[in-house]
Order: C-alpha cells, then sequence, then structure tokens
C-alpha cells in the first residue's frame, strides 16, 4: 500500500493545481441521478460513444484520404483495399455515421417522451437541438468526400436549395459551391468543414449541454425532480451517484450497442443499400444525372417535407395563415395586436403569392427542424412524463411519430401522385403537432404526478 | 402504451427496409438470382481467367492490382504467367490500354471501370446481363441487351453463348389472345439460332463464375471482414454477460 500513499500524493499536487478530483466528484461519483433510469436513458452515453468513434476513425481515414476530385473516389478504395485495416476503419466510420443518427433521433423521442424539454431543462435542450443542426451538417458535408454519384447530385440537390432564396439564391450557391457546379473547390472546402470546423463546434455544443444537463440533474421518466425529495445527508432521496451505478449500467449498454454495430459492420456494411448507397460506388461525373436521387435515410422526413410543397399545397399554407390570422383577431385583446395580427398575415400571404413553391420547400424544410427551440415553449403541459399526461397529448405523439416514419420512408421513394399527397398529409400533421401544442396540452386532462419515481 | 410505442419504434426500420430500391431502375426488368458464393475459390479463378480475357481489354479494374489475386489462391507466378498480358509487375493495378476519348467515340460511351461495378450494379443484375445478349441489326453493334436496352457493349462473350434472337407472340391464356387497351400484349421469347462453344449450362456456370469474381472484386476483403465479424461477436458476447453481471452486482441494493 506504500504505492497508494504515492498516489494519494500525485493526486494531492494535481488538486492544488487542478480541480481533479472536485470534477470528478461533481460531474460522476457525486453527481447524483435518478434511480429509474429506464432503457431510454442509454442513448445519451451511447452518443458520446459514436462521437469518439467518428473522431477517431476519422483522424486515420484522413491520413489516407485525399479531398481531391481526380483522386477521392480511389482514395476510399486504396483505404478500403491496400491500407492494413483501412476497411475497418471505413465501415466503422460510414456504419458510425448512420449509428449517429439512429441513437440521437431515439434520444430526442425519450425527451419528447419524459418532457426533457421542459422547465428547468430548456437549455439542455436548445444545446441538443443546436447539437442534432451541426450532426447534420456534419454528415452532408461528409456525404460529399467518397465523391460518387450520390456524393455528388445529393449536394447538388441541397446547394441548389439555396439558389432558391429569392434575389441572392443563385449567387450564393456559387459561394457555397465555389464553382458553378459540384467540383473540386466544393469537396476541399467541405473537407475542411467535415474534419475540423463542423467537429470543433460539435464538442463545444457537447460540453455545454453536459455542463448545462449536470446543473440541473437528469430528468427521469416521472418527469419529477429529485432535488425536491433530499434525505439527511443532503443527497436526493430517489437519486444514485453516476458512478459506479450508471457508469457500469452504460457500460453493459455499450456493449450491447456494440453487438448490433458489429452485426451491420461486420455482416452487411451496405446494409441493403441503406448505409452505403449502390449508386455512390459509382465516381462522380457531373454530366450524367441518376435516374432517382435519394439523400441518406436519415434525412429523408426533411427531403419528404421539402418535395410535399408543391403549388398545390402553397394553398395549403396560405389557408393556414388565414387560420392563424383570425385565431389571433379572436383571441388578442387590444387593436395594437389585431393589427399586428392582419398585418403580418398580409406580408406573409404577399410572400406566398409572390415566391415560387420551391422557396416555400426549402422554408418548409428549414422550419421543420427548427421547430424544435421552440418546444420548451409551446408545450403547456403541467406535467412532464408521458405517463401523467392526457389522450390528446398522446394521441398527437403518436400520430407525430407515425407522420415522421412515412414521411422518412416516402423520402427513398420515386414520387408518385398518391405519395406526394400523403406527404402533404404527413406534412401537415407534422407540423400541426407543434403549431397546435399550447392548445391540446392547455385542454388536456392530467394525472397526477407522484411524490417519489416510480420503478 | 410504452411497449407499444417502442414495438413501434422497431418496426419502423423494417418497414423501410421492405422496400430496397436500386437507383438503376430505368432498365428494370426481372432479375435472376445468381449463385455466387464468394468462397468458392475454383469459381474464382475461373471468373478472374474470363475477366482478364474478355473483360480486361475494354474495362480496367484500376483500382485492383494483380497481386490482390493471391487471395483466391493463384502464386505470383501463376498470376505473372496466365493472367497479365500488359502489365509488367504484379503489384500494377489492372489497368487497359484504351484511350478513354477514343473509346466513347467507338462505344458511344467509355466503358466503365470495373472494380466496383458489383457493388453499384448488385450480382444478380450483372448475372442477366451477362446472359441477356440478343441480334438486334438496328443497333451500332448489332447487339442489343434485355436488362440494358441500347447498351453501347458488344456482345463480347457471344462465341461462347451462340448467337440468339429477340421474338415477340401474343401472349394466349386459356385459348385466347391477351389483351389490353384493344392491343394485343406481347410476350419476349428469345431462341438460339446459332449455337456457341458452351451448353447453355456451360454458359451460366461461365457467367456465375465472372459474376462471383466481380462480387468478389468489389470487396477482396469481404471474407477476412466476415472471419473478423464473428471473433468480434464472440469477444462482445462473453463481454455482454461480464458486464451484465457487474450492472447486477452493483446494482442489487438499490431499491
Amino acid at each position: 500500500m506504500a504505492n497508494n500513499s504515492k498516489v494519494q500524493a500525485l493526486l494531492g499536487w494535481i488538486d492544488d493545481r487542478f480541480p481533479l478530483t472536485k470534477l470528478w466528484k461533481e460531474q460522476a461519483s457525486e453527481y447524483y441521478a435518478p434511480k429509474n433510469l429506464n432503457f431510454w436513458y442509454y442513448f445519451g452515453s451511447l452518443a458520446a460513444v459514436v462521437l469518439v468513434n467518428q473522431i477517431v476513425t476519422g483522424i486515420f481515414l484522413t491520413m489516407n484520404y485525399k479531398p481531391d476530385a481526380t483522386l477521392a473516389f480511389a482514395s476510399v478504395e486504396y483505404i478500403m483495399r491496400d491500407v492494413p485495416w483501412g476497411w475497418l476503419i471505413r465501415y466503422m466510420h460510414s456504419t458510425g455515421a448512420s449509428a449517429f443518427f439512429i441513437v440521437v433521433y431515439l434520444h430526442m423521442v425519450r425527451g419528447l417522451l419524459y418532457g426533457s424539454h421542459k422547465k428547468p431543462r430548456e437549455l439542455i435542450w436548445i444545446f441538443g437541438v443546436l447539437i442534432f443542426l451541426c450532426l447534420m451538417a456534419e454528415a452532408f458535408f461528409g456525404y460529399l468526400l467518397p465523391w460518387g454519384q450520390m456524393s455528388y447530385w445529393g449536394a447538388q440537390v441541397i446547394v441548389n436549395l439555396f439558389g432558391a432564396i429569392p434575389l441572392i439564391g443563385q449567387d450564393l450557391a456559387v459561394w457555397i459551391r465555389g464553382d458553378y457546379v459540384i467540383a473540386d473547390a466544393t469537396l476541399n472546402r467541405f473537407f475542411a468543414f467535415h474534419v475540423i470546423a463542423v467537429p470543433l463546434v460539435l464538442l463545444g455544443l457537447v460540453v455545454a449541454h453536459l455542463i448545462a444537463l449536470h446543473e440541473v440533474g437528469s430528468n427521469n421518466p416521472d418527469g419529477i425532480e429529485i432535488k425536491k425529495k433530499k434525505g439527511p445527508d443532503g443527497h436526493p432521496l430517489d437519486g444514485i451517484p453516476f458512478h459506479p451505478y450508471y457508469t457500469v449500467k452504460d457500460l453493459y449498454g455499450v456493449v450491447i450497442f456494440l453487438i448490433v454495430c458489429s452485426i451491420i459492420l461486420f455482416f452487411m456494411p451496405d446494409f441493403g443499400g441503406y448505409f452505403l448507397e449502390a449508386n455512390n460506388f459509382i465516381p462522380a461525373d457531373s454530366l450524367k444525372t441518376p435516374p432517382h436521387i435519394a439523400p441518406v435515410w436519415y434525412f429523408t422526413p426533411f427531403y419528404s417535407i421539402l418535395r410535399a410543397t408543391t403549388e398545390n399545397f402553397v394553398w395549403v399554407l396560405r389557408g393556414g395563415v388565414v387560420i392563424a390570422a383570425v385565431i389571433a383577431l379572436v383571441r388578442s385583446r387590444s387593436n395594437k395586436m389585431r393589427g399586428a395580427a392582419i398585418a403580418g398575415a398580409v406580408v406573409l400571404l404577399g410572400a406566398l403569392w409572390l415566391f415560387e413553391a420551391k422557396v416555400w420547400g426549402v422554408v418548409l424544410m428549414g422550419a421543420s427542424v427548427l421547430i424544435f427551440f421552440a418546444l420548451p415553449w409551446l408545450d403547456r403541459s403541467p406535467v412532464k412524463s408521458v405517463r401523467y399526461r392526457g389522450p390528446y397529448f398522446k394521441a398527437a405523439l403518436a400520430v407525430y411519430f407515425v407522420s415522421f416514419v412515412i414521411l422518412g420512408y416516402l423520402g427513398v421513394q420515386v414520387p408518385t401522385a398518391g405519395r406526394t399527397l400523403l406527404a402533404q398529409i404527413c406534412t401537415t400533421l407534422y407540423f400541426l403537432f407543434f403549431l397546435l401544442m399550447p392548445w391540446y396540452t392547455t385542454i388536456d386532462k392530467y394525472k397526477p404526478e407522484p411524490e417519489r419515481v416510480t420503478g | 402504451m410504452m411497449k407499444q410505442t417502442i414495438a413501434a419504434l422497431l418496426a419502423a426500420p423494417l418497414l423501410i427496409a421492405a422496400a430496397p430500391q436500386r437507383a438503376v431502375a430505368a432498365e428494370e426488368m426481372a432479375l435472376e438470382n445468381a449463385p455466387i458464393d464468394v468462397r468458392d475459390r475454383a469459381s474464382l479463378q475461373a471468373g478472374a481467367r474470363t475477366f482478364v480475357n474478355y473483360c480486361l481489354n475494354c474495362h480496367s479494374a484500376s483500382l485492383m492490382r494483380y497481386s490482390q489475386l493471391t487471395a483466391i489462391g493463384l502464386t505470383e507466378d501463376q498470376i505473372r504467367d496466365s493472367l497479365m498480358f500488359t502489365a509488367r509487375k504484379v503489384g500494377e493495378p489492372m489497368a487497359v490500354a484504351m484511350n478513354r476519348a477514343e473509346a466513347k467515340e467507338w462505344f458511344g460511351a467509355a466503358p466503365p471501370d470495373l472494380s466496383v461495378i458489383a457493388r453499384s450494379r448488385g450480382a444478380d443484375w450483372l448475372y442477366t446481363y451477362l446472359r441477356g445478349f440478343y441480334r438486334d441489326p438496328t443497333t451500332a453493334t448489332g447487339w442489343n441487351n434485355a436488362v440494358f436496352p441500347n447498351v453501347g457493349m458488344p456482345h463480347v462473350l457471344w462465341q461462347l453463348q451462340g448467337v440468339r434472337i429477340r421474338k415477340e407472340t401474343p401472349l394466349v391464356r386459356d385459348g385466347k389472345p391477351v389483351e389490353e387497351n384493344g392491343m394485343p400484349v406481347m410476350q419476349v421469347s428469345y431462341e438460339t439460332v446459332t449455337p456457341g462453344t458452351q451448353s447453355p449450362e456451360q454458359y451460366d456456370r461461365t457467367v456465375r463464375d465472372l459474376v462471383n469474381f466481380l462480387v468478389w472484386m468489389g470487396e477482396p476483403q469481404q471474407l477476412k471482414r466476415k472471419e473478423v465479424g464473428i471473433f468480434v461477436l464472440f469477444v462482445l458476447g462473453v463481454l455482454a454477460l461480464l458486464t451484465y453481471m457487474l450492472k447486477q452486482e452493483f446494482w442489487k441494493d438499490v431499491h
């Protein structure tokens, strides 16, 4: 045990200069987490694991990848064939990309189910949405790098969206690409964004997300604050130290997650064309547009919303503006507010008349993600967890999840008249979930929350 | 409610997986199942021979080195003696001498590199395509293809398969010609007019071996990948058990 005192001395030396023990206690061994965290609470730590995986495998890929339009495609195959274990690193990265979205989507579902966005965790939620936005940017930039046909035309479609912006759109698209089409200049800048710019922001946001979380404390499936009931030792009665309880539990979760990922990675790395698209094994060709351009699966719900916004659908938007204006007129108390409502509606209707449907598709696609920011204030429910919420919220949430999945499915399909109609219905439901939330969470019936956490 | 939500979420990827799409749908027809097996070394070696003899004159496989053929059981001497016609060193990639610009002039499109063709087209497509050529005097090469209409590639394997022609006959069901919108529905069949040096069964085998080789070449590490995968899953399985027991041990005093 002589060794032990030496370790203590070293720790003391460090603690005098850097709050190592203090940090460890605050963030792990004396961070009290609710004892009833269930299956849904694995996905936060899993997201961290995938983030580390993406960074580490990404570093090794960068050592052999060539961000050059004439070399990029072959350099990826060089990694697959000639670099020792390169195939493993590359598949870990490509499978990790899809796994990241699966884990993050499930993490967000958890938030919706148990009200993790509600007071006092609004900032955790906002940091989370920012992380999600960064993740989308990261995936988009990264997808160009293999320089296959889907990389190329996917980027072309998305950058062209900016071209829809009135007046400055075309110039903006050229500025983003650095050329009139997706080209070497685009590949170089996307590489820079993918390997350094976005990951830096992402890491910063993850730290902020965790700091905010550890400040307020974790929510739980009952949606009650464990800090309200403390024992004589000052610790929450329903809390247990994160370390060792949740470190060992999450460790088990990580192993199970790795088993699922390994089955995909080693036995079906393409995942039937969803994780690695067949067309992306054809080198990028600026003269040959593929017959069917589909984004990777994790973007398809939003892509569906974009495609659903046709000339006809703009009438739905116009109707929505009129209805919103009427509601505002009836409900507002002062003439000033009424005036503002009328003015706003007139401006919006004017814009809807002036700009083509493509513009509104881009607006709706952007809004479908940005609307998450408003969630903490749209949700008027007095309880957090779905366990104590009423039938209206449960129904709305179920409809929302189903719409999201259907939109995702439609996004990989070739559009037909029937599918477009279905996508339009689901797009409407998607937005109504948010826009009607202040109403249905106000009139809903709630069950009383328990004093202490239940199993 | 909770269980149903989880069930619905778990079912979602299955729904999506139910309708996979290869994006080559424009020239879609019923594809035949390619009976390949990338562990069959004899088949891979036969496929490699067909590949260098018939394909590698116009199509390159520039991401593939000759030396990688040692992985299918060939020695470097065997590769050098019987498979290398243009390259000098076994470490060289499988390139072709044909100039791409000229190739485009001759065929209408430069023959694509075949290194990863099996990953973009799929084995079934290649298998059906290579068996789907027929004589068509209206095209520039005199050949056409059932899965890839008006393809620029001539039927390179015609001496093996022989010459086939395409026939359209009215579809007859229950003794009556089938009609749709007043037009007779046609049934397509192929007839061999000049037999090749191989019987239809032998030709199917040749194509099968070739496609097998193309699939292997699309990812030469695929056998190793699966071997490593089994080992990794075994280790993770043990770890899962250990971490589960660890978790249970720590959590037994939490009520």
